[in-house]
């Protein structure tokens, strides 16, 4: 079975992110970029299928602009075999990816797509889902589990209530929870092995994709700063705020 | 446990670097710094960590890739250097990677047999090499060295006794400096941990408690003829250039030290209240962090600018680089003593406490200014390197 990985370049996590000035979105240049952690996590994923025998070839894709390779790379590093890089600097909104993850798995014949749940910068959680509708294949999202069973995925998905264990039959999509697994660290041999896998590069018209973004951002802006706390003199004081202030009980 | 991210742009490091760095910063986090505290305490730490170090690739940098290794790029070991000091366990660190120094000689000037027997096991962590130079009665001082080697038919006898011998406990490689007769020229051999004839004795220290640092004895022990590295008396070169190695490893631990110092520092400056205001609005405090930050980024300026030149020449610096080689170890382990000891005194009370990594880096700043060539030796190498 092939596999397509979605891979996508976003601030660091352990960068503190800032608005622009202007308040039209978030200051990325001169700003340490990486992979997003949940496509990590779906990347592992694959990976660990190949490990077991399930998967025969994993494919990592991403759409963006240039430096994107440098993500595309990480993932080879971690055990992709290619990459596919959709090249654009346009903004790309969630209907656009899925679009363009259509073309490449219809394009590169996947029977599965693992993609992250949602990326820790726009927190959309919509493209897996999306892709799916488009695809007309089944699809699981927040998986905290993948288990394959011949024409068949055993996924266990993290919901409010418990764990719910669903089985979808192939090709499907299938978007990573955060405790699907521990992504590994790519080792240095593979490192720079990865620097010698094919990356094919395409454009969203050469997949005759629409990226025009149909969400419009009306503003974005610093989330207010926490203020200090009081001390209440009594227990009676505290409920009393409690109640009549706060108005949480 | 998190470093802080470079954000400022630097013309030195690749894409490759920095999945490099997540690499090594995710070894860290996860074998390491949740166990730095025990292992320290404990005196030692498992020995499975050289095999998981190994599958990580971070054993190999530099050296042949017949034998399991990645090409030279003195960027590689900056990286991993720097990233290792957030483990918060330079004892480790220092075992860890003693095969950075054990091991280069072997892979430079070894018969092909012993280089087959030694570093594809060496850099996978199944094996573990330590170099044995210094001795009771000279160390920086190599010309006083007085361990010997007697040739007999096939083999050379071993006779003599090394100190202050890092990962010396559970080497199983020794790579000994000994010369032949009183008067002859320094050799480099390769010695089975295993012969008949070697005695260890475990070191207690300042610090680098998780470090197993011994001194040895070998009476009368039988290497093969073949384990000689390079020409028998012409050892004096090879162990020059495996100092210079040591030295920008050392410089670059000694930075990354020195950042966690400023780090946490900062962070407890933030935190701390006192006379209604935080540590960091305190003049004599900020001043103190800005002292700290003025000295880092002078050294990392410096250093990747010896590590480029590095890579120019292909690790094969003329007397001018070998000089910069010594003076930035020094410069380095300043910058380590000076912000550790800024740092233990903004953490006051808490940096004098077992268990905080601050308290652990102040004790281990002697060994960085001493070990690899004690500072006042660096500067009169320097001074020679340049011809004063």
């Amino acid at each position: 079975m092939k596999v397509l990985v979605g891979v996508k370049r976003v601030i660091d996590a352990n960068v503190k992110a800032r608005v622009k000035s202007d308040g039209t979105g978030v200051e990325t240049a001169n700003v340490k970029m990486a992979m997003n952690p949940f496509c990590e996590i779906a990347t592992e994923q694959a990976v660990r299928m190949k490990e077991a025998g399930s998967v025969t070839e994993i494919i990592a894709a991403s759409c963006g602009p240039a430096a994107n390779v440098e993500t595309l790379r990480t993932a080879l590093a971690m055990g992709a075999d290619r990459g596919v890089h959709v090249q654009t600097d346009a903004e790309l909104q969630p209907l656009a990816i899925a679009k363009l993850l259509k073309s490449v798995a219809e394009k590169e014949q996947v029977q599965l797509v693992i993609l992250g749940k949602q990326a820790i910068d726009n927190d959309f959680n919509q493209t897996g889902q999306m892709l799916a509708a488009l695809l007309g294949w089944s699809q699981a999202t927040f998986a905290s589990a993948i288990e394959v069973a011949g024409e068949w995925l055993k996924v266990t998905r993290e919901v409010d209530g418990g764990l719910e264990h669903v089985e979808v039959k192939l090709p499907a999509v299938v978007t990573a929870d955060l405790r699907l697994n521990e992504p590994r660290y790519a080792s240095l041999p593979n490192i720079m092995k990865a620097k010698k896998k094919p990356i094919d590069t395409l454009t969203p018209d050469a997949l005759g994709v629409d990226v025009t973004p149909r969400l419009k951002t009306l503003k974005v802006s610093e989330p207010p700063a926490r203020k200090a706390g009081i001390k209440v003199e009594s227990v009676a004081q505290l409920v009393d705020k409690l109640k009549n202030e706060a108005q949480v009980i | 446990m998190s470093s802080p991210m470079q954000s400022l742009a630097s013309p030195f490091y690749g894409p490759e670097h920095e999945d490099f760095r997540a690499t090594v910063r995710r070894f860290v986090e996860r074998e390491i710094a949740p166990h730095a505290d025990e292992w320290d305490e404990a005196g030692s730490f498992p020995r499975a960590l050289y095999e998981k170090a190994g599958a990580a690739g971070l054993l190999a940098i530099g050296f042949p890739e017949e034998y399991g290794g990645i090409a030279d790029d003195p960027f590689l070991r900056l990286i991993l250097c720097e990233e290792l000091a957030w483990g918060g366990n330079g004892g480790v660190q220092a075992s860890l990677f003693s095969h950075t120094i054990g091991a280069p000689p072997i892979a430079a000037a070894g018969h092909p047999d012993v280089k087959q027997r030694w570093l594809p096991d060496i850099l996978a962590g199944r094996a573990i090499s330590a170099l044995a130079i210094t001795e009771p009665g000279g160390g920086s001082d190599v010309a006083g060295l007085s361990t010997q080697i007697r040739r007999e038919g096939n083999e050379y006898v071993l006779n003599g006794r090394k100190i202050f011998i890092t990962s010396a406990m559970r080497a199983d490689v020794f790579t000994v400096a000994a010369r032949c007769g009183q008067d002859g020229g320094l050799s480099l051999i390769v010695v089975d941990a295993k012969s008949p004839g070697i005695t260890r004795t475990a070191l207690k220290k300042t610090g680098w408690w998780s470090s197993d640092t011994a001194e040895l004895v070998f009476e009368d022990v039988r290497v093969p003829a073949i384990n000689l590295l390079g020409e028998e008396g012409r050892g004096f070169r090879l162990i020059m250039n495996n100092f210079n190695g040591e030295r920008v490893t050392l410089a670059a631990t000694a930075l990354g030290a020195a950042q966690v110092c400023y780090h946490d520092a900062l962070a407890w400056a933030r935190l701390r209240q006192t006379f209604g205001k935080r540590l960091a609005d305190h003049q004599v405090i900020r001043h103190k962090l800005a002292d700290m930050k003025m000295r880092l980024e002078a050294t990392r300026g410096w250093l990747e600018m010896v590590a480029w030149r590095l890579r120019q020449c292909s690790g094969k610096p003329n007397a001018e680089l070998i000089a910069e080689i010594c003076l930035i170890k020094n410069f380095s382990t300043q910058t380590m003593q000076f912000c550790a000891d800024c740092a233990v005194q903004i953490m006051g009370g808490m940096g004098f406490m077992r268990g905080s990594r601050i308290e652990r880096i102040y004790r281990e700043v002697k060994v960085m200014m001493i070990g690899g060539g004690a500072e006042e030796i660096m500067k009169d190498l320097a001074a020679r390197q340049l011809d004063f």
